[in-house]
């Protein structure tokens, strides 16, 4: 019971506390106008191609924009703590590490669906992308899974940022990689294989799969096995997060490193 | 006059130092262009003639370019804020607009690593030619168009004299710029709005300067004029707006305000 307390109350508090972009002067300069324009500025790209049809683009980057608060907002999550000197003795509690981390990152989830589903609206108005009211729920469903999957990479990705400094440098890294990897833009056969084969370990890749085939008619059942795979990776991420937190948080207190900025 | 360039002449070398050696800024210029140049290679490759592939490294520069400046500037008056020199440099007998200036220059400057790593990301990776039809033409290009581009960034750091999170407004603006002034995406593609809008922007008239230098179609003689024509613009717009938004600041004591 504790540790759910922890979870949600502890978590909710601390992230209004620590995502510093929570503040409609920042949060709409960056969760929510970029991304409406990366939709329209790929779909308009695309056109310049002659390479997908706009549907493909407002798919695609609607879905991996999850990740744009899954990898900002956890990593500011967490490593806030260090910044306002509060890490040390959050870790010097007994409280849960799953039920700290896990905490944080909730909100970040219902964010990402947020972005999500905003730029696909307004892609899909803006382009006269047509879609079936039909679709929209089982594409919701798919836009959280994505959002799960990318706050546990972010997870992940925070946990590196209890070592190193320059976290804006290394999300924008990530982001980048998910962008380019991942058939967001590019269809998976047009990238090179070694690419491919990278992109099948990563969050997103699935999604964006399933997503297309969705608005090509599919229903939720017959991309289920996507999003399994998806929850799978996600789930994996998350694993691996924890474990890189507890590492990062042994080390930090063997070299007495935890609270330099 | 003489004071006034060596302030803006030591200014930009200084932050032109100060800024090369921030891990951020030389990952926006280097490596982000590298993302949009590595997706416009991809989706170009499939179906365009090969020059449009140079077109796209040239396009990924500016964009690089443009990414460092509108964040950078957007960003330069609350960095002063925050070493708590502001007050400092506004109440300073020089006038601010010379310190400010030299600043968004260099941030545009440091794109000259994106120039660098774009074309030869390009050529290394993807076998894309560095063929420069008119290669005197493409270097005198470059100059200009990184000033002008720096310019509209003195007018974006100048109106957000009052606004704390100056950066995420520059941010803000990062893609639209990118569609608008055709640095991948023909501007015939965008609505009709969309071109007369464009030329009041310096990057599309850098991109265009590049873009003539590059292939044999023409002189980048007058794309390079409009971008000493809108840099001349942009300095007298940001010093009057500048001027303006410090007075208020000034009047309801809110200059230093982090």
């Amino acid at each position: 019971m504790t540790a759910v307390r922890v979870a949600l109350v502890g978590g909710l508090l601390s992230f209004r506390g620590l995502f510093s972009w929570l503040h409609p002067a920042i949060f709409v300069p960056t969760m929510v106008v970029p991304p409406l324009f990366q939709v329209l500025f790929f779909a308009y790209l695309g056109r310049a191609a002659e390479l997908e049809s706009d549907s493909f683009y407002v798919v695609g980057n609607s879905i991996q924009l999850a990740a744009l608060p899954g990898l900002f907002a956890v990593s500011q999550a967490i490593n806030g703590e260090r910044k306002s000197q509060t890490l040390a003795p959050l870790l010097a509690s007994p409280a849960s590490r799953v039920a700290l981390f896990l905490g944080r990152s909730l909100p970040v989830m219902a964010i990402g669906l947020g972005v999500s589903f905003a730029s696909f609206g307004f892609g899909s108005a803006v382009l006269g992308v047509e879609v079936d009211a039909g679709v929209l729920p089982p594409l919701l469903a798919t836009m959280t899974v994505t959002a799960f999957s990318c706050t546990a990479l972010g997870i992940a990705h925070a946990a590196v940022g209890l070592r190193v400094r320059e976290m804006a440098v290394f999300s924008n890294l990530v982001f980048a990689v998910l962008l380019v990897f991942c058939g967001v833009n590019v269809p998976l056969d047009d990238l090179p294989g070694w690419m491919g084969t990278v992109a099948q370990g990563l969050p997103v890749t699935h999604t964006v799969e399933a997503g297309r085939e969705l608005l090509a008619g599919a229903s939720l059942a017959d991309v289920g096995g996507l999003l399994v795979t998806e929850l799978a990776i996600g789930a994996a991420y998350l694993v691996l997060g924890l474990a890189l937190l507890r590492y990062y948080e042994r080390v930090a207190r063997r070299r007495a490193t935890l609270d330099l900025v | 006059m003489t004071r006034v360039v060596r302030v803006v002449a030591f200014g930009f070398l200084i932050h032109f130092k100060h800024l090369t050696r921030n891990p951020f800024d030389v990952m926006v210029t280097t490596i982000w262009p590298l993302v949009y140049a590595s997706l416009a290679y991809f989706m170009f490759r499939a179906g365009s003639p090969p020059e449009s592939l140079l077109i796209a490294s040239i396009g990924a520069t500016v964009m690089g370019i443009w990414s460092v400046t509108t964040v950078g500037a957007a960003d330069a008056i609350q960095r002063q804020r925050w070493a708590g020199v502001l007050e400092v440099l506004v109440a300073a007998p020089t006038p601010f607009w010379t310190v400010l200036l030299p600043i968004t220059i260099a941030s545009s400057a440091i794109g000259i690593y994106s120039l660098a790593s774009t074309l030869l990301w390009g050529r290394f990776l993807f076998g894309i030619p560095l063929e420069l039809a008119q290669p005197i033409w493409f270097l005198v290009s470059i100059p200009p168009t990184i000033v002008s581009i720096g310019l509209l960034g003195f007018v974006m750091a100048s109106v957000v004299v009052r606004f704390r999170a100056g950066w995420a407004v520059g941010n803000m603006f990062e893609y639209p710029v990118w569609i608008v002034t055709g640095l991948l995406i023909p501007v015939a593609l965008l609505p009709a709005w969309a071109e007369p809008v464009s030329w009041a922007l310096a990057p599309t008239w850098g991109m265009r300067a590049l873009s003539d230098a590059a292939f044999s179609g023409g002189s980048p003689l007058f794309d390079i004029g409009m971008c000493v024509l809108l840099s001349a613009v942009y300095t007298l717009v940001g010093a009057v707006l500048l001027g303006r938004f410090l007075q208020s600041a000034r009047r309801r004591a809110t200059l230093s305000l982090t």
